[in-house]
């Protein structure tokens, strides 16, 4: 065999001119990248301060990053597809089968495991450990680990565009067509390998994330105590911990179907094809709560902030989020009603899907709760929350009418369908994620981001996601299939011309998020946040400085009630000098995250070229970084009181001259005050 | 550094490893979920021969029962490894994962012919559904033995230039973790696949 596998030039994509233009994009972005990064000679910052990082806060930081670049793509696709359906009657529009199917695959696998999934684990790197008061994650190393293998694998998606070609199988890859017999060629191959290594990311990702909330809590933070946005943390934890193992074994299954021949799915010989979707959304419906219940979380915190009132219903909140993750793991088949099961096994399902609204439902009266009354501040986080509030329940109760076995059947594959999901995941996720990024970035950066543009983005977002997919359940009660490349039937085309419209309007959307982050950047010394509490927060991650000290907090905080730090302000003990401060350990920076991420590429890129050289090597590569790192005992160092005590003092000097609140003169403020900062 | 700082340190070295520890379950509990997604699979698909050879004519009692009797052996020499751990005898630590070593490295070698074997008389994975499912059960049980086996060898390797410092013998206990893990699982595997083949 070939040294290349079965690599060769014509992989490259110069049979299309849309191919070749998505290649010359992708690849131009990375070269505007490096391009950038020379022009500010930021190569050694980025070297050493950021791919070599195990900072939470950092690596957070780069999550998101990774989150923004793939919402655009997977954005891309989409107002692709809606453009394409728009004028496909009668037709073959301007994408020929073969492309529209890659397309609406990468799609949903991007938006999914490298939007989705990086959005969230930055979000809760970012904050989770500021909010319970500790000073970094467990495993600060193997959060490097895991975000580099996240990366891993959305290169190899982005890099499917410029070699080879993506999965035609959709995000899903359902088999028998997913199987070598009916898709031979690489994209299935790219699908599985990069959900794989992303996927071992995830798993580390959830496994760290609740050893941080169980173990390193500051003293007095009971479980009780934790902000909601934690306690959702911890259900999702669990959720990943138990949940991605199946996806593993599903794809990892389908890999050697492909790669070996084997017949775990094929159509002959002993296969079951039907194993593979049972294991798929054994893995899939905990997803969509893994995925949605941050952003529940994110909604707790900000709709409380901005209400100025503390969360109604704590207690019934974490309930309803525990029960929402048990009833996570019993409603899988409800994906596949129509497998032909049994009544009995399909009511079983129908009616837990039913009932797993229940929870969803508690939480949205807690919300509106906290709202009434409140003396509720409307700045763009809020707003997300509040489209968020009106929206997720229409999709809820399409939700409820596809539980029910008998309409499922008549629904199933139809654009209903996707105009459900999309009505749980835009404003459910998404808008979650969104009002997290708006609601933390000060903390994150230490300004704030533009607030009118904020607000057109929200307009934009709420007004296209109503216009680009209420038409798409009228097309699905026309009976629509979901996935057309082309169609016959006239009366669906008024309807996806209006949905090719919504998607325009969600382009201003995300234009919008571009200008806001832009102007924000230009304007930052309008907006600068010197408190570090720069919305008059409730939880712990207000209390460091923004950006926080790489330790987060030079005296771990003493928690005494929930709502922890606005207790602290209203006892007065808020900002306090302490007498003296304390050397404080630190993890080092290491390049071997960034290492194992590399050669994670360079296996997957192996594993779908049949390069086998290159993914023994890549992982004798991978299994000597982990080595030579587990005989390393000096994987920290100490720094001296006298750094901290320097950093807090300038700290201390920027809160004197901070004006005292930044919400004071906010129409509705109410009043809290923040004691002076003892000088 | 004060002496104050250097308490607070090494209480905080005993809170590393408890968080380690617990970390290293959760892992253990997230591959038990991928043995059990693979031993569901395998009882989804034993009766899918296509044809092909079935249980009964592949499957050795007496290979099956050489292999657990090298695996449950490697399980106890190990629990001795961690009682001289305890003692503070690093040249018993470092006989007993050696000879935990061999009979680890025995049952891979008995795993190994038996599929080569297989493979040879036309018994392969790719042969049948049920024949897929075997090998990637028994096979992916194989591979996290052989990682135990380097794993083994790493920890040798630092007991022998570290000595029993503290970080080598948290480390050992986690080796522990997962060789006894790997033990339950073969358990399970000799019940479910090879026992009801051969009955």
């Amino acid at each position: 065999m070939d040294i290349f596998g079965r690599l060769t030039i014509e992989s490259l994509p110069f049979y299309s001119a849309i191919a070749a233009s998505g290649a010359a994009v992708t690849v131009l972005g990375a070269l505007s990248v490096a391009a950038v990064i020379t022009y500010f000679g930021a190569w050694r910052l980025v070297v050493f301060q950021w791919l070599s990082s195990v900072d939470h806060k950092k690596i957070g930081i780069m999550y998101i990053m990774l989150a923004l670049v793939m919402l655009v793509r997977g954005f891309v696709d989409a107002a692709m597809m809606r453009s394409q359906q728009a004028i496909a009657l009668n037709s073959d529009g301007y994408l020929p089968p073969g492309h529209f199917d890659q397309i609406f695959s990468s799609h949903g696998t991007i938006m999914i495991f490298f939007m989705a999934m990086p959005f969230l684990s930055g979000l809760i790197n970012l904050i989770m450990p500021q909010q319970i008061g500790s000073r970094d994650v467990a495993f600060p190393f193997m959060n490097a680990v895991s975000l580099w293998l996240s990366t891993a694998g959305a290169a190899l998606v982005l890099i499917s565009l410029v070699i080879g070609k993506f999965s035609t199988a959709g995000w899903t890859g359902y088999p028998p067509y997913s199987g070598l017999e009916f898709t031979p060629g690489v994209g299935v191959d790219y699908w599985i390998w990069a959900v794989l290594i992303s996927g071992f990311g995830s798993t580390m990702t959830g496994i760290n994330f609740l050893v941080t909330i169980i173990k390193c809590r500051a003293p007095g933070m009971t479980m009780f105590r934790m902000p909601l946005f934690t306690w959702t943390v911890f259900i999702t934890s669990v959720l990943i911990i138990f949940a991605f193992p199946a996806l593993t074994v599903a794809c990892a299954m389908l890999a050697l179907d492909r790669t070996l021949g084997m017949h775990f799915f094929t159509n002959g010989m002993g296969g079951n094809m039907m194993n593979y979707i049972n294991l798929f959304w054994l893995w899939g419906h905990p997803e969509v709560y893994i995925l949605i219940l941050p952003a529940f979380g994110v909604f707790s915190e900000v709709v409380a902030v901005f209400s100025q009132k503390r969360l109604f219903g704590y207690i019934s909140l974490v309930l309803a989020t525990m029960a929402i993750g048990l009833l996570s793991f019993t409603v899988w088949l409800h994906h596949f009603f129509t497998m032909g099961s049994s009544a009995r096994v399909n009511s079983f399902f129908g009616t837990m899907t039913t009932i797993i609204a229940v929870p969803t439902g508690v939480k949205v009266f807690d919300w509106l709760l906290t709202m009434y009354r409140g003396r509720i501040v409307f700045k763009p986080p809020l707003l997300f929350t509040i489209g968020f509030l009106v929206t997720f329940v229409i999709g809820g109760l399409s939700g409820v009418l596809l539980a029910l076995p008998p309409i499922d059947y008549l629904m199933h594959n139809t654009t209903f369908l996707i105009a459900h999901f999309h009505n749980m995941i835009i404003p459910g996720v998404l808008f979650g994620y969104l009002a997290g990024y708006m609601f933390w970035f000060p903390k994150a950066f230490g300004f704030k981001l533009n607030e009118k543009w904020g607000t057109r983005a929200f307009w934009c977002w709420i007004v296209g996601f109503y216009v680009a997919f209420m038409p798409l359940y009228v097309l699905g009660l026309l009976g629509m299939p979901r996935r057309m490349e082309h169609y016959e039937i006239a009366a669906w085309q008024p309807h996806l011309i209006v949905a090719a419209f919504g998607a325009f309007i969600i382009l201003l959307g995300m234009i919008c998020l571009g200008v806001q982050l832009w102007v924000s950047i230009r304007d930052r010394k309008e907006a600068l946040d010197l408190t570090g509490d720069p919305w008059n927060g409730r939880s712990l991650e207000w209390a460091t400085s923004s950006p926080a000290a790489p330790y987060n907090f030079a005296v771990l905080p003493k928690v005494e009630c929930r709502d922890a730090w606005w207790d602290m302000k209203q006892r007065g003990v808020a900002y306090q000098r302490p007498e003296k401060y304390e050397d404080i350990v630190m993890p080092k920076n290491t390049f071997a995250g960034a290492v194992i991420g590399a050669a994670g590429f360079a296996f997957g890129f192996a594993m779908i070229w049949w390069i086998w050289w290159l993914a023994l090597l890549s992982l004798a590569v991978i299994g000597a970084a982990i080595i030579v790192r587990a005989s390393n005992d000096d994987d920290e160092f100490v720094m001296p009181a006298s750094e901290v005590k320097a950093i807090e003092d300038a700290r201390f000097a920027q809160l004197a001259k901070a004006p005292k609140n930044a919400m004071e003169g906010e129409p509705g403020f109410a009043g809290q005050p923040a004691p002076e900062p003892a000088a | 550094m004060s002496s104050a700082a250097t308490m607070s340190v090494s209480t905080r070295d005993t809170e590393r490893y408890e968080e380690k520890d617990f970390g290293f379950w959760l892992y253990l509990m997230s591959d038990a979920v991928i043995f059990a997604c693979l031993f569901a699979t395998y009882l989804v698909m034993v009766g899918n021969a296509a044809g092909g050879p079935v249980p009964k004519d592949v499957f050795s009692l007496n290979r099956a029962a050489a292999e657990t009797a090298l695996l449950l052996l490697s399980s106890t020499t190990f629990g001795i490894a961690a009682v001289s751990l305890w003692a503070g005898d690093r040249s018993k630590v470092l006989l007993w994962l050696a000879i935990t070593f061999l009979l680890g490295a025995g049952f891979i070698a008995l795993e190994f012919s038996e599929f080569s074997g297989m493979i040879a008389k036309g018994a392969g994975p790719d042969r049948s559904g049920f024949l897929s499912a075997f090998f990637t059960l028994v096979g992916t049980h194989g591979l996290h033995v052989s990682v135990g086996l380097v794993w083994i060898l790493v920890m040798i390797g630092q007991v022998f230039a570290k000595g029993l410092t503290a970080p080598v013998a948290s480390r050992l206990m986690r080796l522990g973790l997962f060789w006894h893990f790997l033990d339950i699982i073969w358990v399970v595997i000799f019940s479910v696949v090879y026992l009801p083949g051969l009955l």
